[in-house]
């Protein structure tokens, strides 16, 4: 009984911070930099406590959520990005004048909602932590409620995110109605079992369910809300929604897939790997022809989400661990470089397009050399961390008999270097026009994040042994204790 | 161990130490980066001391394991055609270092923290004993040579650096699937995933043709750009037209033998029956490119252009070298290496010096220089003809043993090869000629070439010791050439026992060589000193 609370102690911690910053608004006065101050220990503290329940590999609540092991690494990697979120989002809020306590307290409840996903055993707690992660979403997108873009964004996503919830929550009625459950370990024992009733019932509610999860990490066919959402929201909640969010959803995606697969192994690959390579494809050549900065990022998160789900389609040991590997490596440079972003924006949301970088080495050096470090880890040239991400995920599809994909994944990634060095271009190459306003950007706290991003960049680019060592032990279905 | 290390590592210590340089101190940011390559530089010396000529295995090998998933490590060493090659590295940095001196006037500490990194990545490359940690200095290389064409590049300079990165991108990438693919055959037949070359060199001859032909192209694709051979040369002449001086001694000197190194170490190593299927097509290719390259280099008006296309015509002369696949015709492709890393380098020097003085490159500029300027004509003269390939300088070397290799392979079997790769020695003649007839001698009627000064001391601390070993390995290749002869043999000998199952041929291949140098060439540009 004690040993279940406590090896779920990071879900209750992250619940009652979220809880409580809600209330500390109502009981202090003029209490941003105190909750700010809050949900970052808070957040720190979840992540410590993940680390020590990480051995506490099982499952708790009658079987309802696992813990330790697989759920504590994604549980410090939201964690993580929540604080790199919040960091960030402070001097961004403060030059908007939108500096307001819910802001911190919307981002503790979505993390709570990805948490819940991570510890997931059971097709509903995986529905109610995506509703919490989404509801935090769709605040937090139209959070500059005077700026027609936010609100679109908003208005967006929760129309087309509520159509999307209706396909996960069909796709897991049918998948109920074929395997008599909604545990994982039932499901699975089922699927792999051979004894489904109905195999067809079983397929389809599959095909939705990826249609609903596929919409949250924005794969292609479903991410067209991506570049409209993410260009209109704040720029650091873009951030969080694009790094965070998005590991979410693969959290939840890694475990069902490898249960769901065994029977219909070659269709669920199949659909998953065309998935995969239209959304290399589509998201990269889309990429190549924006010029807003965060239109671009968002495209290429698509590609991005491509590239992952080549873990998926190989479903092994090692497509697993790439996975994982890869979700965190771009935690920290797309977190990084929508950071920079958000740091060279102006008040009115301007300098977003890519030709207001041009000269950026000149006027801000430092902002200039870091955003060339995300874009080449992103563009997955080594040493930096995105080049062994991608290895790692190459060599799970080949091992998988899946090379066509990995050459798909390859030309595409030729195509993302001619955008991603096209704004290294505009920083370094290109000399400014004679006349254009001169500003000086400021860091703040977002130089903390800045800081986490590149380190993070560079010690697991070099030293990929960090994460691996970690996620080579993982095992996604729990048993119980 | 130690030196070799230093070697490595020390450019990149330099590139680090000089992030906390003020960028103000120009002056002292350009001496201690000419400090850590000549540093550098004594290392490498005691590298070569310490290297056993007679041993063809591997020297000074250090393995750790790096990422034990993939069984990816920190492996490097040396063989003899390594240990050349990475001297050259060693030798042409701060040469180039030293050109920039005068030319680079603009965001002086990020130009010479890429220097060093490029040296880092290409010193990486050439000792590498491991697939992933290959293709990591391999790319890594992009980002600086990247920044210095872009940056401190000349008009067209973006296009260039983009088509740069994108080409080498396009063909690097294709590489890393064939370098995982080896490592799942290496998984098939082991048990265990791995990059580890040692392992692997045993590994790829195993491979069923159909795959190692696959394998091979993916490998080959990758190289044959860096090269270039022709048809996948367009990127050079820009990249080098558009590159600072010291870019294009550097691109021509060392990047380019980054693609001649792979060719040997990994395609002809790696995958020798498919290299026996490929032969003929890369051959053709480097022939065709011997001509095509020199035929563009007759009509330039650019004099940079016309060095560059010259590299091109160059560079298939190692190439055809390389796949004759018998030991001349290696051991002429590695000295080639070093020879056209020296000439062409000296010329791109030439060049530059010209145009710090009159910021033009068209010929049709010049005339008459060798009376305002007599003792750079004289250098120029002997890079010149070094590249001509006149006997008593390097480039003869190598052009004619590339040549006697080609000419009596057993795998090409056939002497069009040779025949028609021979023209090109007589092109590159005419338009060497010509362009320095053009440059130096003529009437002087234009004014702006009046009042040029002669040589520098800074400029003759460029000249001097490339043009000292242009006529050392002219005089006496054996020096340099018996470093990597036993490598080159042991190399032949696996391509032979691998394609033809036994050893006998190539014994009476030898045997055929002692016959032909006894009646034929009783010169010293023979390799081989018993």
């Amino acid at each position: 009984m004690w040993n279940e609370f406590y090896a779920a102690l990071p879900l209750f911690l992250i619940s009652a911070s979220a809880i409580g910053a809600m209330l500390l608004d109502a009981f202090i006065k003029d209490s941003r930099r105190a909750i700010l101050l809050f949900s970052t220990l808070a957040l720190g503290v979840v992540a410590v406590a993940s680390v020590l329940v990480f051995q506490h590999e099982g499952t708790g609540f009658a079987g309802m959520i696992k813990t330790g092991g697989y759920p504590s690494f994604f549980d410090i990697l939201f964690a993580l990005g929540g604080i790199m979120t919040m960091l960030s989002a402070h001097p961004y809020l403060e030059r908007n004048n939108f500096e307001f306590d819910e802001f911190y307290t919307m981002v503790l409840f979505a993390v709570s909602g990805m948490m819940l996903i991570a510890h997931a055993n059971n097709l509903l707690v995986v529905f109610i932590g995506i509703e919490v992660m989404s509801i935090s979403f769709y605040v937090l997108a139209g959070y500059l409620r005077t700026s027609i873009l936010s609100i679109e964004a908003a208005l967006k996503y929760f129309l087309l995110g509520a159509f999307a919830t209706g396909f996960l929550l069909y796709g897991m009625a049918l998948i109920y109605g074929a395997t008599g459950s909604l545990g994982f370990p039932a499901i699975s024992a089922a699927v792999s079992s051979g004894t489904v009733e109905f195999p067809t019932l079983l397929l389809i509610g599959i095909g939705l369910l990826i249609i609903g999860l596929g919409f949250k990490a924005a794969v292609f066919p479903f991410h067209v809300w991506a570049p409209d959402v993410y260009q209109g929201s704040p720029t650091v909640v873009t951030a969080f929604m694009s790094t965070a969010g998005k590991a979410a959803a693969f959290s939840a995606f890694l475990p069902l897939i490898s249960i769901l697969m065994p029977a219909n192994a070659p269709k669920i690959q199949m659909l998953l790997a065309v998935i995969a390579a239209a959304s290399m494809l589509v998201g990269n050549i889309s990429a190549v022809v924006q010029s807003n900065i965060k239109r671009m990022l968002a495209y290429s998160s698509v590609a991005h989400a491509g590239y992952i789900m080549m873990g998926l389609v190989a479903n092994s040991e090692r497509g697993l661990s790439g996975t994982m590997y890869y979700l965190a490596t771009y935690l920290f440079m797309q977190v990084g470089a929508f950071v920079v972003v958000s740091v060279l924006e102006t008040k009115a949301g301007k300098n977003l397009e890519i030709k207001d970088y041009i000269g950026l080495s000149k006027t801000h050096p430092l902002f200039a050399a870091l955003m060339a470090v995300f874009m080449f880890s992103l563009a997955g040239i080594p040493p930096f961390a995105g080049f062994f991400g991608k290895y790692y995920l190459f060599t799970a599809a080949i091992e998988a008999g899946y090379t066509w994909l990995t050459l798909v994944g390859v030309l595409s990634s030729v195509i993302s270097v001619y955008f991603y060095i096209g704004l290294v271009v505009a920083m370094y190459f290109q000399d400014p026009e004679e006349g254009v306003e001169k500003y000086e950007a400021k860091a703040g706290l977002a130089g903390l994040t800045l800081i986490v991003a590149t380190a993070g960049v560079f010690i697991i680019g070099l030293l990929p042994v960090i994460i691996s060592n970690i996620t080579d032990s993982l095992r996604l279905v729990a048993q119980s204790f | 161990m130690g030196a070799l290390l230093a070697t490595l590592f020390l450019p990149l210590a330099g590139a680090i130490a000089l992030l906390f340089y003020d960028r103000e101190m120009g002056k002292g940011i350009r001496y201690s980066a000419l400090a850590f390559s000549l540093l550098t530089f004594v290392c490498s010396i005691f590298v070569w001391l310490g290297f056993d000529a007679s041993n063809p295995g591997l020297q000074f090998v250090i393995q750790q394991t790096w990422i034990p998933q993939f069984d990816a490590g920190f492996r490097i060493g040396l063989d003899g055609m390594s240990l050349l090659i990475v001297m050259l590295t060693t030798f042409i940095m701060p040469i180039s270092i030293l050109a920039s001196f005068n030319s680079i006037h603009k965001r002086q500490k990020e130009y010479y923290i890429m220097m060093l990194l490029l040296q880092f990545g290409m010193t990486g490359v050439f000792v590498a004993l491991d697939t992933f940690l290959f293709y990591v200095f391999w790319e890594v290389i992009l980002i600086p040579m990247y920044f210095l064409i872009g940056i401190w590049g000349g008009q067209q300079r973006i296009y260039a650096a983009v088509k740069f990165f994108l080409y080498t991108m396009v063909g690097s990438l294709l590489m890393l699937i064939a370098i995982i693919w080896l490592g799942m055959y290496a998984q098939e037949l082991t048990g265990s995933f791995t990059t580890n070359l040692l392992i692997l060199r045993d590994i790829g001859p195993q491979i069923p043709a159909e795959t190692q032909h696959w394998m091979f192209l993916a490998f080959a694709l990758s190289f044959c750009i860096k090269v270039p051979l022709f048809p996948l040369h367009t990127w050079l002449p820009d990249a080098h037209v558009q590159a600072p001086t010291a870019g294009s001694v550097i691109l021509a000197g060392v990047l380019l033998k980054m693609g001649t190194y792979g060719l040997i170490r990994f395609n002809l190593e790696l995958f020798p029956q498919a290299s026996e299927y490929f032969a003929p097509l890369l051959c053709t290719l480097a022939v065709v490119g011997i001509i095509y390259g020199a035929l563009v280099a007759m009509v330039q008006t650019d004099i940079k252009k016309l060095v560059a296309y010259s590299s091109v015509s160059h560079l298939g002369f190692i190439v055809l070298g390389i796949f004759s696949m018998t030991p001349e015709g290696i051991q002429g492709a590695i000295i080639q290496m070093i020879n056209h890393g020296l000439s062409t380098g000296a010329l791109f020097l030439c060049v530059g010096m010209l145009y710090e003085r009159r910021h033009t490159r068209e010929m049709s500029e010049y005339g008459g220089i060798m009376r305002i300027m007599p003792v750079f004509g004289v250098f120029f003269a002997i890079a010149m003809f070094a590249s001509v390939g006149l006997p008593g300088l390097n480039g003869f070397v190598g052009e004619y043993l590339t040549l006697l290799g080609a000419f009596r392979s057993p795998f090409l079997n056939t002497w069009v090869y040779a025949i028609v790769g021979a023209t090109g020695v007589i092109f590159a003649a005419v338009y060497l000629l010509i362009m320095f007839q053009r440059v130096m001698y003529g009437t002087n009627d234009n004014p702006k070439n009046q009042a040029l000064h002669d040589l520098t001391a800074n400029e003759w601390f460029q000249l001097v010791p490339v043009t000292i070993f242009m006529i050392w390995i002219g005089i006496h290749p054996p020096t340099f050439m018996k470093y990597s002869e036993q490598s080159t043999r042991a190399l032949v000998g696996k391509v032979e026992s691998a394609t033809r199952g036994t050893t006998a041929f190539t014994k009476e291949l030898e045997q055929r060589t002692t016959n032909d140098r006894a009646h034929l060439h009783p010169e010293p540009a023979m390799v081989e000193q018993h």
